[in-house]
């Protein structure tokens, strides 16, 4: 029984999670002829790196540009964040005050009410920042915000205070208990923070589409987007487009595995 | 009286002694960089939509005009039919990812045999931007040439066209979302279900109690936190969503998967920036009134554990 219900929910996970995906791979090894039949068949003629080099090297290397870009906009943005949650959820969690009230519905507010977009882009143009990478960065550091300080403050209150009296006591300002002994403490959370936060950001679509306009900065999704709707019928270069850029999310997820199981599900669940 | 004024007192010196300490190891200025990124990139433009959602604006130039961009979102049909379908959106995908979700961490956390392949299988699509969805599925559910018509014609039937029929778009990108967040509302019950005692389901075995009894009073109570996490997440995402819809239908066919996140960016993109940020200010009222109510029930509900 126990082997026929897995064997069964192995051959139907397989048919409704991974042939999906293997269709793409199947799609990005054939030529822009044989793509366009969208049959889950083996290439006739293999052209996996023609058709790279062609994704690549294309509209005089956009692709290779965006994905400059969006490695900048994805590390900058999270090694803020996670340095500036990081320093709210744990005065959060430490020190009672009005303004952990004021921040505790902020967070909360934070999490629920949808950004207005508009507003925004006026915002980032009286700031100058509108259409560039810092005006951005900013913008995903902002929407990143209370979901890390949530993960941030629920780990904090695993740590023993006497830690923090210790140092103290040792003679340690507030800056370096903070940045030596904490912060390296933190780190499975720094490293659910990372993981989660980069893939949502390197895969965001929406921010880039209203906040960075134009070609020159373009994100790998949003020349992805634009591709899709520029050339209908070249499957092919599409479905390579997405397995490129969907290696950097899968990289993480590899390593990563297990800590991100471990701090979402301590952070969300217990949170 | 006396007892709990003393009780005060202690309370009093306990928390004039923290604070000593927290004055010097904990400094307020910690808040400072996060605070003043919410307020300039989230509270400003949030409290600005209010105003600017009056105006005929062009980001240059507003006109007050009162509630007139409101009356308009409401009486024509193709943008009164986005909020319609926000909330068949959001309330849809929370529910099919509670109920399918819950039902593969229950499958998932038994004695499966290779459960953690089906662990990982089910959170790959978690990992694929969702414009890299989007276009996937608008191959396969291609209603001429794509493959799920095809296994479909196999047996014997027509199938529909998914994305273009306008009665259908609507529930296929439904469909279609539920598939790529399956994964992390299953690993937020797996987590629920791992804490449960094993002890509870001996109990209940040695009781005589089935196993559907057993799921009733023993799991279905405990997970309510993650069933909590679960609905408030995917309620927050499927009322907002926008970004599937864009790249499978962009809204259409016509108007028929259109939902506010859509009309959003359609009034933007035209110009038309002051009926944007009204639809800005009603999803904002859309999803504050949903989800405060519920997020104060569940709490509540935890709390009372």
């Amino acid at each position: 029984m126990r082997w026929v219900l897995g064997i069964a929910a192995i051959a139907v996970s397989i048919v409704i999670f991974i042939v999906p995906f293997i269709f793409i791979v199947l799609q990005a090894m054939k030529t822009r002829q044989e793509a366009s039949e969208l049959a889950f068949s083996w290439p006739r003629q293999l052209a996996f790196v023609e058709n790279l080099i062609e994704v690549i090297t294309q509209r005089d290397y956009i692709v290779a540009r965006a994905f400059l870009n969006s490695t900048i906009l994805t590390v900058a943005s999270v090694t803020l964040l996670v340095v500036i949650a990081a320093m709210v959820g744990y005065v959060m969690q430490r020190r009672a005050s009005k303004i952990r009230t004021v921040a505790n519905f902020f967070v909360l507010a934070g999490l629920i009410i949808p950004p207005a977009v508009v507003p925004t882009v006026w915002v980032l143009q009286s700031l100058g920042l509108f259409g560039t990478l810092p005006g951005l960065i900013l913008i995903e550091i902002t929407f990143g915000l209370a979901f890390s300080i949530l993960l941030f403050r629920a780990f904090v209150s695993t740590i023993p205070r006497s830690l923090d009296e210790a140092a103290i006591i040792d003679g340690a300002s507030p800056f370096r208990l903070f940045f030596a002994v904490i912060m390296p403490l933190m780190k499975p959370t720094v490293v659910t923070v990372i993981v989660v936060q980069s893939v949502q950001i390197f895969n965001d679509f929406a921010n880039p589409l209203y906040f960075l306009p134009g070609d020159d900065n373009a994100t790998v999704q949003l020349t992805l987007y634009n591709f899709q709707s520029q050339s209908n019928n070249q499957w092919n270069l599409l479905f390579m487009d997405i397995l490129l850029i969907t290696i950097p999310p899968l990289v993480m997820y590899i390593f990563f595995n297990r800590q991100i199981v471990a701090g979402m599900t301590s952070g969300a669940v217990k949170g | 009286m006396t007892a709990a004024t003393t009780e005060v007192r202690a309370g009093r010196s306990r928390k004039a002694r923290t604070s000593g300490v927290s004055r010097h190891a904990y400094p307020l200025w910690f808040y400072l960089p996060a605070a003043v990124l919410f307020l300039v990139f989230f509270a400003i433009p949030t409290f600005a939509s209010f105003y600017f959602s009056l105006t005929r604006w062009t980001l240059f130039d507003q006109e007050f005009i009162g509630f007139e961009n409101y009356v308009q979102f409401f009486r024509e049909p193709q943008l009164y039919q986005g909020f319609i379908n926000t909330l068949i959106y959001g309330f849809l995908t929370s529910g099919l990812k509670v109920v399918i979700g819950l039902a593969l961490a229950v499958l998932l956390t038994s004695a499966l045999v290779g459960r953690h392949f089906l662990r990982s299988v089910i959170f790959f699509p978690v990992l694929v931007s969702t414009i890299g969805v989007g276009i996937m599925f608008k191959a396969l559910l291609d209603p001429f040439d794509g493959m799920v018509n095809g296994a479909l014609e196999t047996l014997g039937i027509t199938g529909p066209g998914w994305l273009t029929d306008p009665d259908l778009a609507l529930y296929s990108i439904i469909g279609i979302d539920v598939w790529k967040g399956l994964g992390i509302a299953c690993l937020i019950y797996i987590a629920g279900l791992v804490a449960i005692p094993t002890e509870y389901y001996e109990a209940a075995r040695v009781d005589g109690a089935s196993k559907w009894a057993a799921f009733k009073s023993i799991t279905l109570p405990l997970v309510k936190p993650a069933t909590g996490t679960v609905i408030i997440l995917s309620l927050i995402g499927g009322l907002r969503s926008f970004d599937l819809i864009w790249a499978t239908t962009g809204g259409g066919p016509g108007f028929s998967s259109d939902v506010i996140g859509s009309v959003i960016y359609k009034q933007y993109q035209a110009g038309f920036y002051g009926l944007s940020t009204a639809g800005n200010v009603v999803l904002f009222v859309v999803v504050t009134v949903i989800m405060v109510p519920i997020s104060l029930m569940l709490n509540k509900r935890e709390v009372e554990q």
